[in-house]
């Protein structure tokens, strides 16, 4: 239940905007790829650019490939919607559906994707999902409450059970602990190492020490000045990124002598 | 009553923050604009009770009718709430419809084109309707009234058509396109503010474009969309205008496409002119009425809007 990503020379533009220039990157299975980069450079672009979100936003396009598993998600036969039941997402900002109970949130993509589950298959589902993202104790006894009313890092924990009830094959996260307390941050990054026994999970972090204790592999990005396309400077084994890169900007950019 | 303190002693412990003089004439203006909406409004229900109450001590033989006030009004209100409630059926569908073609389906200068046309349509004076119902409307109506007959006779709604067409439901269908307009741009004022977050969080869980319209654009507007079909309501249930000119009116009848039934505001602004004494009182007394059901419907609709506060959203 999880697979490798190939991108190969994925060039990435907003309207007329050349956001980012010529990535290519493996992102392999069952492992936790971070990335990290200064502000603007084109993480958050890059990551909506797998799951085919990127092209929600008027004017956006990208040329290039990305496979997974062999499979171009861009070919022209490819709908949309179908990437994005295998690659689930979790945004920066918690944003369970504020009409719906903690209930109704989890099973949203379920009873999008598929036929009627049975009430038994619904609440197996349920629980396993929340019980996957260490929700479950929390919330049993609420499961009709607005998902709403649930703290931050709650709510957050509530979208990735949301996520991952659809049962995907890879989940993008794009800085999901950035509106969190460091207790919240603490049991996602948990969760994300239970995680990727089973998926395969990228992360976009500005926190190195989150990157560091999190990821297996990890890729920066930067950009040399503002108004020009962000680049995938290095792709590495993070103990490696983080001890010994193979670029001065790298290093530059780790060490905090960055700009 | 304690002496002012001497200048230059200290002002008591909780000192309020210093009123500047704009608040202070600001907050008067406001506060008096409150009170005199208050004022106004107490002036018309005292008016209209005192005026009104001579016909609920009148002898029931002297009212129309002759059989009391009760039996006088209720035809009147069942021709005025039947009337909107069929307006607000078919208008608030369609004013759904539009309002998602504008804010999410139509590429922005057809949306903006569209929504322009519809608020144009808001601005059409209600005799203008009326006149159009009368004219236009209402003769092309003829036929389908007869189809209706043929195939849904067995139905008391449907039981003989009119020949002019001047009924019930062609008033009602005006009325539909008379509160159009405002159900149309309130829905799509609130469709447009829903958050681009729950569009995405819908479509990044494999939505297509209309489950995610289902999971995050409707149900955020549904507030917005019940508060604007009840001001479309609202403007049904006191439409005078149109429904005076097109229906033709006459006694209580279920029949919906023939002659028959008419509305409080037509009543009363048909009458009004000649009224006078107990006549006068019957006409405000079936006004006050229609008052009070715009009252609870207004308050019903609160009541929806309200029940799931907790899930709105707005927090
Ligand atoms: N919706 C958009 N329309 C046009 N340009 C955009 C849009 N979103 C992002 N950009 C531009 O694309 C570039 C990359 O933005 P992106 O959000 O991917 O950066 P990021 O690395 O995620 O930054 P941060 O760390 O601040 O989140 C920036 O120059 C940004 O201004
Ligand atoms: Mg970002």
């Amino acid at each position: 239940m999880s697979k490798r990503i190939d991108v190969k020379n994925l060039d990435i533009y907003y309207g007329d905007f050349h956001a980012v220039k010529s990535v290519s990157m493996t992102i392999e299975p069952r492992s936790v790829t971070a990335f990290i980069g200064p502000s603007g450079c084109g993480k958050s672009t890059v990551l909506r650019t797998l799951n085919r979100m990127h092209e929600v936003i008027p004017g956006a396009h990208v040329t290039g490939e990305v496979l997974m598993d062999d499979r171009n998600l861009y070919a022209k036969e490819t709908d949309p919607v179908d990437v994005r039941r295998q690659v689930g997402m979790v945004f920066q900002r918690p944003n369970p559906f504020p009409t719906m109970s903690i209930r109704e949130n989890v099973l949203a993509g379920v009873s999008l994707n598929s036929k009627r589950l049975s009430k038994s298959a619904a609440d197996e589902l349920l629980e396993q999902s929340l019980r996957g993202a260490n929700l479950w104790t929390e919330v049993k006894d609420r499961l009709d409450r607005p998902g709403a009313g649930l703290s931050g890092g709650q709510q957050q924990r509530l979208c990735i059970a949301r996520a991952i009830a659809v049962q995907p094959e890879v989940i993008l996260m794009d800085e999901p602990c950035s509106a969190l307390d460091p207790i919240s941050t603490l049991a996602i990054e948990d969760l994300i190492n239970e995680l990727k026994s089973d998926y395969t999970v990228v992360i976009v972090t500005h926190n190195m020490q989150q990157a560091a204790r999190v990821s297996d592999r990890t890729g920066f990005f930067n950009l040399e000045a503002t108004g020009m396309p962000g680049e995938l400077v290095e792709m590495d084994d993070t103990p490696k990124i983080f001890s010994n890169p193979s670029k001065k900007a790298t290093e530059d950019y780790i060490s905090g002598r960055f700009g | 009553m304690s002496a002012p303190p001497a200048a230059s002693e200290r002002p008591p412990a909780p000192a309020k923050p210093p009123r500047r003089p704009g608040d202070v004439v600001f907050s008067g203006l406001s506060t008096a604009s409150a009170f005199s909406i208050l004022l106004i409004l107490a002036g018309v229900a005292i008016f209209l009770i005192s005026k009104a109450l001579p016909v609920f001590g009148a002898d029931p033989a002297e009212v129309t009718g002759g059989e009391g006030f009760l039996s006088y009004v209720w035809p009147l209100v069942f021709g005025t709430l039947v009337a909107s409630l069929i307006a607000m059926l078919v208008a608030t569908p369609v004013a759904v419809g539009i309002a998602l073609f504008v804010s999410h389906y139509a590429p922005k200068r057809l949306g903006t084109a569209v929504g322009f046309v519809i608020d144009l349509l808001a601005a059409v004076p209600s005799v203008v309707f009326g006149m159009w119902g009368f004219q236009v409307f209402a003769p092309k109506l003829v036929p389908l009234f007869g189809w209706l007959e043929e195939h849904l006779g067995f139905l008391p709604f449907f039981e003989s058509a009119s020949r002019t067409g001047r009924t019930l439901l062609t008033a009602s269908l005006v009325l539909a396109v008379m509160i159009l307009p405002i159900v149309t741009s309130v829905s799509r004022e609130v469709f447009l503010q829903t958050p681009r977050l729950h569009e995405e969080a819908a479509l990044a869980l494999g939505a297509t474009q209309w489950e995610m319209i289902r999971t995050a654009v409707l149900p955020f507007g549904r507030p917005g969309v019940i508060g604007g079909t009840m001001l479309g309501l609202g403007r049904a249930l006191g439409e005078t205008m149109a429904v005076a000119i097109i229906l033709s009116p006459g006694v209580f009848t279920w029949n919906l496409i023939d002659t028959g039934n008419t509305t409080v505001p037509a009543e009363i602004a048909l009458n009004f002119p000649e009224a006078a004494g107990l006549r006068l009182s019957e006409l405000i007394a079936a006004g006050l009425v229609l008052f009070g059901i715009t009252l609870a419907v207004n308050l019903a609709a609160r009541a929806v809007v309200e029940r799931r506060a907790e899930f709105s959203g707005a927090n």
